[in-house]
């Protein structure tokens, strides 16, 4: 699955740390996601379009 | 959230050493202290047990804690160290009851094959994830 979590993050000017403290998970787990080598669940996929003010599928693409 | 974390790996670092100082106690205390008295014996083996427990309790609490990557990485790394302890465990077995080993297959060797399989997976599964 591809994500714009990273340049949604930078455009929102946060850090990794500062997003995950937000949606309530380690600063890893957001590496992770942004590296596309973890798919977040539906919870932190929603608090993440919420955060970003985005619909899920602007964030994240299936392909 | 970090609070929270220090908070439940600190209990469970003070249950898992009051359970070994406990094993040690019910291990070596009929033999040293207490000369083998059955009661003692007894209360001193129910007390680690109910030790290990809240050892047990304090894990569950700890891993309920953890967030959907670190609960990946941990439930991962417990399959491959279950799976290996189940079929490594089994072979050790055999080997001892066809005497192919020169000493008696202990239990605690299991106990710490288990322990090493399960660091190394945690380690080979966070650095993946990196």
């Amino acid at each position: 699955m591809k994500n714009q979590v990273r340049d949604l993050r930078t455009a929102k000017g946060m850090t990794q740390e500062d997003l995950a403290e937000l949606i309530g998970v380690s600063r890893q787990t957001i590496n992770a996601i942004e590296k596309e080598k973890f798919d977040p669940s539906l919870p932190t996929a929603f608090k993440m379009a919420k955060i970003f003010e985005l619909p899920i599928e602007q964030i994240f693409q299936f392909v | 959230m970090k609070l929270e974390r220090t908070k439940r790996v600190k209990k469970l670092a003070i249950w898992t050493w009051s359970w070994v100082a406990t094993m040690a106690i019910a291990t070596f205390g009929p033999e040293f202290i207490w000369d083998g008295h059955p009661f003692l014996t007894t209360f001193a083996i129910l007390v680690n047990l109910a030790n290990g427990i809240l050892m047990i309790l304090a894990n569950r609490d700890l891993f309920n804690h953890f967030d959907e990557l670190e609960k990946k990485i941990h439930l991962e790394s417990m399959a491959i160290s279950l799976g290996l302890a189940v079929v490594v465990g089994l072979t050790f077995s055999i080997l001892d009851q066809q005497d192919l080993i020169p000493f008696k297959a202990d239990i605690g060797f299991l106990v710490m094959f288990i322990g090493i399989t399960y660091l190394v997976s945690v380690f080979i599964n966070t650095r993946r994830y990196k």
